[in-house]
């Protein structure tokens, strides 16, 4: 699984949440994953899993209030960013590592022009004149495949429509050429043909700017289509790790069988009648009360006693693939 | 843009026309259902109250016509901006307003601005600092300053600030019988501006923080607050490029509507600082059944109302750009 074109490398990365009871609880729980250079990895998993806590948790953007560090490292090219102190952090957010949000409608101030706002990130990060800046901020609407990037430059986001919005909200990401891009959800909120066009150009900036991506998605059709490598999340923990066709030809753990299990296929419909589209029954257990065991067990079709005594370690299967699961042997 | 601005503004004037005339009309009738007239007051006053010489004052002002005779000459009038003559003041009443307004207009701009200033700066400072003691103690300021009547906050001012300390006038305009001319004038006044403009803003600025801190706490929750910090921004250019102006926006419509409530609040002001404005003037015309000039200071507030609210709405626009005027006057 290493590889000497690592970015990025986390190892045992926890960050816990404080519940109303002012107790501390994981919900991001020693995750280890590595992104290289040009590879998008996609974390999947139910809602509440804690996909998105891990993107916030790397670019350290939840509130100290709620949220702490609980171990681990995060390391860009070797430099540990939670050692850095808060102003060289901000030195590495929307520089080294970018976040594109779930909602194009929301994310972008609606009383700034969209030049201003993806100038803003550049201005920041390199020394450079406001002209030099405006220009590179047309260049990277052209990049992004905006049409007439003179005349949107001046207007504001509710000019836009969610798809234009959402390629604004790219452009800001990739303004400081990052090498990490971090995109979290970043189609869901957009309809099924704008989804493709943003993904495809996520992907071909990634190859055109040598970024490495973590795609943090619920939708496995977008998976199998952008990501080389899946990491499944449960309950704040990493289930299973494989490359893209591992994953889809021979899921080890149950949780990743019944996700894929779920996803509505053509000949599901036979002689015209619809099978009914398997489901996981219950949901994701709350975070602050989790027990000591698998937290998948009572989901599970194949949950045990033994499941529920004790919480199964991640296992390498093959080097660049794993499981935490007892049951998934080899 | 300017262009378009200002014709918007217009259309909204000519809009306001018939509000201005309806409140005119109500103002009329809803006055005389005080009990009492001119002619009672003054002939009390003259320690002559006998029923010949009160018909003859009634006669002499026109109050023994029928009421709908009075109305008619009144409105006659008014659409020649012809406001009438006070009986009390023995003067025209559109040279007595004249006369007053620019006080009351100093008045409520300098509650305007302190009421809107510190009312947004406090409301910003404990939204950002939310669940410290800082926070807490505007937030405690605030609930006190709102439930404090106007003219109690007055008076313990005088009796603090002017009596005790010394610092401020209690009360007047400017220095009495003074013959200062220029910028020293004009720092006499500011000094007697001070406690009015102060009491009077007490209330708003309460009503400011708490807006301001709400709106500011929901802003800084927004997506695009969460962009701006992963952009590396740090939280004072947060504050002050993002989160500042969307958060302002609804302080803004509050202090555009609250211009007529506090034209109102300058009554008690003007009269428990003696300050020579429309207030004052309003309240002694009240007691004197001196309705031509109640009714002129009415009229007046009225465009007054009509015209704030018409610049708010353009001051919205250059704040907004999601907000874009519709100069026809279809639209309105």
């Amino acid at each position: 699984m290493m590889n000497s074109t690592n970015l990025l490398t986390i190892e045992g990365l926890s960050t816990e949440f404080r519940s109303p009871h002012k107790q501390w609880f994981p919900v991001v729980n020693r995750i280890d994953l590595q992104v290289t250079v040009g590879e998008t990895l996609a974390v999947v998993g139910e809602s509440g899993c804690g996909k998105s806590m891990l993107a916030h948790s790397i670019l350290r953007l939840l509130p100290r209030r709620i949220a702490r560090n609980a171990g681990g490292r995060v390391l860009l090219e070797g430099r540990d960013l939670l050692a850095l102190s808060e102003d060289e952090m901000r030195g590495v957010r929307g520089k080294d590592i970018s976040m594109i949000f779930q909602e194009p409608m929301t994310s972008l101030n609606p009383l700034m022009t969209v030049g201003q706002q993806i100038a803003e990130s550049i201005l920041e990060h390199e020394q450079c004149s406001v002209q030099v800046a405006a220009r590179r901020t047309l260049d990277l609407m052209e990049l992004v495949g905006i049409p007439e990037p003179r005349a949107r430059f001046h207007q504001y986001p509710h000019h836009l429509s969610g798809g234009m919005r959402q390629r604004i909200v790219i452009a800001i990401a990739l303004a400081c050429r990052p090498k990490v891009l971090i995109a979290d959800e970043p189609t869901t909120a957009l309809d099924v043909t704008i989804q493709a066009q943003v993904l495809a150009l996520i992907d071909k900036l990634k190859r055109e700017l040598g970024m490495g991506v973590i795609l943090i998605t619920h939708d496995l059709g977008v998976v199998a289509e952008w990501a080389q490598r899946i990491m499944v999340m449960y309950a704040g923990r990493k289930v299973e790790e494989a490359d893209a066709e591992t994953f889809f030809t021979s899921p080890r753990h149950p949780y990743s069988r019944a996700l894929l299990a779920s996803v509505p296929r053509p000949n599901d419909v036979m002689n015209g009648v619809v099978k009914p589209l398997a489901e996981i029954t219950g949901t994701v257990p709350p975070l602050d009360r989790l027990g000591g065991g698998c937290a998948f067990a009572d989901r599970c079709t194949m949950g045990t006693d033994a499941c529920r005594s004790g919480s199964p370690a991640f296992r390498l299967l093959t080097p660049s693939s794993g499981v935490a699961c007892i049951h998934a042997g080899n | 843009m300017w262009s378009s601005r200002a014709k918007y503004v217009l259309n909204r004037l000519i809009h306001g026309l018939p509000i201005i005339f309806a409140i005119v009309i109500a103002n009329f009738f809803l006055i005389r259902l005080a009990p009492g007239d001119a002619a009672q007051v003054l002939a009390g006053e003259a320690g002559a109250a006998s029923e010949e010489y009160m018909r003859q004052i009634r006669q002499q002002f026109g109050l023994d016509q029928p009421l709908y005779i009075q109305f008619i000459s009144y409105m006659k009038n008014i659409l020649m901006f012809d406001m009438g003559y006070s009986f009390r003041h023995g003067r025209d009443v559109s040279s007595l307003i004249f006369e007053r307004v620019g006080a009351t207009a100093l008045l409520m701009f300098a509650s305007m601005v302190i009421s809107v200033g510190v009312g947004v700066l406090l409301g910003a400072v404990a939204a950002i600092k939310d669940r410290t003691i800082l926070s807490n103690v505007i937030v405690i300021f605030s609930i006190i300053s709102y439930a404090t009547p106007l003219f109690w906050v007055g008076l313990m001012l005088i009796i603090v600030f002017s009596i005790h300390l010394g610092w401020f006038p209690t009360s007047g305009i400017a220095t009495v019988g003074s013959t200062m001319t220029g910028w020293q004038y004009a720092l006499d006044i500011a000094h007697h501006l001070v406690l009015p403009a102060v009491t009077l803003s007490f209330f708003y600025m309460a009503l400011y923080t708490r807006l301001m801190r709400a709106s500011m706490l929901e802003t800084l929750g927004l997506d695009f607050i969460k962009t701006a910090r992963a952009k590396g921004l740090s939280d004072r250019k947060i504050v002050s490029r993002h989160a500042l102006r969307n958060a302002i926006l609804p302080v803004l419509t509050m202090a555009g509507v609250q211009v007529s409530s506090m034209l109102g609040g300058s009554v008690i002001i003007e009269s428990v600082f003696g300050w020579p404005g429309l207030g004052l003037l309003a309240f002694e015309s009240l007691f004197a059944r001196d309705l031509n000039l109640l009714l002129g200071i009415f009229f007046l507030s009225s465009i007054l109302v009509v015209v704030t609210n018409a610049i708010v709405d353009v001051v919205y626009t250059i704040v907004d750009p999601r907000i874009e005027l519709k100069g026809k006057l279809a639209h309105g």
